[in-house]
């Protein structure tokens, strides 16, 4: 290679102004993205904490999705792998393989997916298809949806198909009920002339949702087309806000509801107030008898057709997240929420030169009461009772009181002082084996937050929580040490002080190494991890106690 | 000769390929999902109708990291703004559980941002996002000039760096 200097400069300049110039027509040129995830883990045994060690010792869970767009055109997809799945990860997740794809177009009136979609109507209470991957969740619908836009305010949409059941040997299987439904939403304020720069903003919706499946039992006459409708209205008058929605549910009989044939409804209410330094929230829900599944005899999280959303805070520090968390009752709850939250201006006495943050929340869950005199036993229609909105028996499901304070000191220094007060019904939702009834709970939570220079700065949180059932009493002691923007380093002590069994009183340490470079981000962790609820949007998975490392990689492109 | 030449045109194709791969990095748009903003009013995300550039931060109400670079954002807001005509767009990840908190914590907290809501994950997988917090920064004709997954103090810094670069592009 004897080539010169100025050659290759040339050759240089060509290829960039190349490049530059296949760069041009913006709009069409070709977009990929898409985004992946592995979590490696390998296990000891530990028979203290009951942590079990795989047959294969190291356990994968991985995917990437690949999306791709040009001019309207949208094709993607998500390879997953699971050989075989992390601890406590669902069983239904298994092998390597396609686990999602679909083609698809769209324009500002049109927009046609085939294949797998995610989507949902209103609040989710009669439809939502959707995914959690570190929750191990995944409905996806499989078929097609179409959304129009005839004119601005206006959106139908329009679904088809079954939803994912399971990825087995590295093939999704799907339910064997089929799934269709429709929305139509108005945003009055761009449909109606008139109503175009009012105060008052109104929204009004509708979904009908239908499920089929072939009769599967011989001494039951059972429907094969089960249907859902209802509808929403949103409206807000300056800082007023408030948000309603009913859905009732035909006769459904399934695994969840014994085979009755009671209807079944659910409904929401949100009623809110905010301005610069101050929001209130009001909520209240009502379910009875709305599990919807397109298959009638499964269980757990499988198939579901909605989400019924539970109506309580989610929490973030560890002992407040894992140990009693509330998931909704499907089979019928009347919950009820309340959260304010107050900001001191700064230069106020209790605001201080940076102003202060107060928070307060409440949430409540009861059973339904349901109306039994007129429905005599055995009753040939299966109909056993009655419930009616709103309608809250004593039996209590869940309570959870809690306030924080948030202050910054100076621009170094911050603390964060949480109060929690739990109330759980082990009896419904069972969350432990070792305790009956309702277990109460104190969480007591400081967090404090240092910056000792531009990129150095410390974390630390002390929690304590306080109960006479179950395992007793817990601490955890957190130190973080961030240097921005590519490390940290952290450990954990979570100590079971106050465990009955003296053996028991065990602590769970564990360390955790981070490097994030930009939108990749790669930890490894090492350490005893106990037994709890992993929870996201109020759907738990239960991860057994560990103990050993885990290693997860993200990327985005 | 005829063997440089071979090797020549190799060397240009593979050289193009490279460029165009980096260029597909760094310089993408960001795709077309529409979401609702608070008042429910609904915003196309490749066009958020801004003149400079814009900061897309995709947090949660049950996300402390999240807030907390927020947070801090907020209170040197009006001085990024000022110097390089910024805006920020969160995107509320909060499902129906506790989407109806996302207000009460944006007004209370006095944020100034565009808050868009993504209840179900649409637009976050569109952006392929892992987990929250992850931020953007894109240019004023609506290019992705920098990424980051992950807060910790001192994280602002670098964004703001990163927004200066813009300014001095111009």
């Amino acid at each position: 290679m004897n080539l010169s200097k100025r050659k290759l400069l040339t050759i240089g300049i060509l290829s960039f102004h190349l490049v530059s110039f296949s760069q041009e027509p913006k709009t069409n040129a070709p977009n990929i993205s898409g985004n992946m995830e592995a979590t490696v883990q390998y296990l000891n045994p530990d028979t203290l904490i009951g942590a079990v060690q795989p047959p294969s010792k190291a356990l994968i869970n991985a995917y990437m999705n690949v999306f791709y767009r040009q001019a309207g055109f949208k094709a993607g997809m998500r390879v997953e792998s699971y050989s075989p799945a992390i601890l406590g990860y669902p069983d239904n997740f298994d092998g390597t393989g396609i686990g999602m794809r679909y083609v698809g177009y769209e324009n500002d009136f049109v927009d046609v997916t085939i294949g797998n979609f995610y989507e949902q109507f209103g609040a989710g209470l009669i439809f939502r298809a959707y995914e959690d991957r570190s929750l191990g969740f995944d409905n996806a619908m499989d078929g097609m949806r179409l959304i129009l836009r005839p004119i601005k305010g206006v959106a139908l949409k329009g679904v088809y198909g079954r939803n994912r059941y399971k990825f087995s040997e590295g093939r999704v299987i799907n339910s064997s009920g089929i799934v269709r439904g429709a929305d139509i939403d108005f945003h009055l304020n761009e449909i109606l002339p008139f109503m175009k720069d009012k105060k008052l903003d109104i929204t009004i919706a509708g979904s009908l949702v239908s499920k089929y499946q072939a009769d599967n039992r011989d001494d039951l006459v059972l429907p094969e087309n089960v249907g859902a409708y209802g509808g929403r209205i949103k409206a807000r008058y300056g800082r007023f806000y408030s948000d309603f929605e009913y859905v009732m549910k035909d006769n459904d009989p399934s695994a969840d509801n014994n085979y009755n044939y009671n209807s079944g409804h659910a409904a929401l209410i949100n009623l809110g107030y905010s301005q610069k330094g101050l929001g209130i929230l009001v909520s209240a829900k009502s379910v009875d008898n709305f599990s919807f599944r397109s298959d009638r005899d499964e269980s757990l999280q499988n198939v579901l057709i909605n989400f019924l959303p539970p109506m309580n805070k989610t929490h973030t520090y560890n002992l407040v997240a894992s140990l009693y968390p509330y998931q909704t009752q499907p089979v019928g709850e009347m919950a009820y929420q309340a959260e304010v939250l107050y900001t001191f201006q700064k230069g106020t006495r209790v605001g201080g030169k940076y102003g202060t943050t107060v928070n307060g929340n409440f949430s409540t869950a009861y059973a339904p009461v349901r109306h039994t005199s007129n429905f005599t036993t055995p009753d040939s229609n299966r109909v056993y009772y009655q419930t009616n909105l709103f309608d809250k028996a004593d039996l209590l499901y869940w309570r959870d009181i809690n306030f924080n304070i948030t202050k910054k000191f100076s621009p170094k220094f911050n603390v964060v002082l949480s109060y929690f007060n739990l109330s759980i019904n082990n009896d419904i939702t069972k969350i432990t084996n070792d305790a009956k009834g309702i277990i109460y709970s104190d969480v007591a939570v400081a967090e404090f937050g240092y910056k000792i220079n531009k990129k150095h700065s410390i974390r630390a949180e002390i929690q304590s929580l306080t109960t006479k059932k179950d395992k007793g009493d817990w601490a955890t002691m957190l130190i973080e040490y961030n240097v921005s923007p590519n490390f940290f380093f952290s450990i954990i002590d979570q100590y079971n002080y106050g465990n009955p069994i003296e053996a028991l009183q065990v602590h769970y340490l564990i360390g955790v190494f981070g490097y994030i470079h930009e939108t990749s981000r790669f930890t490894l962790s090492y350490g005893k991890q106990r037994a709890g609820l992993f929870c996201v949007g109020g759907v738990c998975r239960f991860v057994p106690a560990s103990n050993g490392l885990t290693i997860n990689f993200t990327h985005s492109f | 000769m005829k063997k440089l030449v071979f090797v020549l045109s190799i060397g240009l194709l593979s050289f193009c390929g490279f460029s165009q791969e980096s260029e597909l990095l760094s310089g993408k748009s960001v795709p077309s999902v529409k979401l609702k903003d608070m008042d429910g009013k609904e915003v196309n995300t490749a066009d958020f109708g801004f003149d400079g550039p814009v900061i897309i931060s995709f947090w949660a109400t049950w996300c402390s990291p999240c807030k907390r670079e927020l947070n801090t954002i907020h209170d040197l807001y009006t001085d990024w703004q000022e110097e390089t005509g910024v805006n920020l767009i969160a995107v509320s990840v909060d499902d129906e559980k506790t989407k109806n908190s996302v207000p009460v914590y944006v007004n209370g907290k006095g944020w100034e941002y565009l808050v868009l809501m993504d209840p179900n994950g649409d637009f976050k997988r569109a952006m392929g996002v892992n987990n929250v917090p992850h931020t953007f920064l894109l240019d004023k004709s609506g290019k992705i000039v920098y990424a980051h997954n992950n807060y910790a103090p001192g994280d602002e810094d670098k964004l703001y760096a990163e927004l200066l670069k813009l300014k001095d592009q111009n």
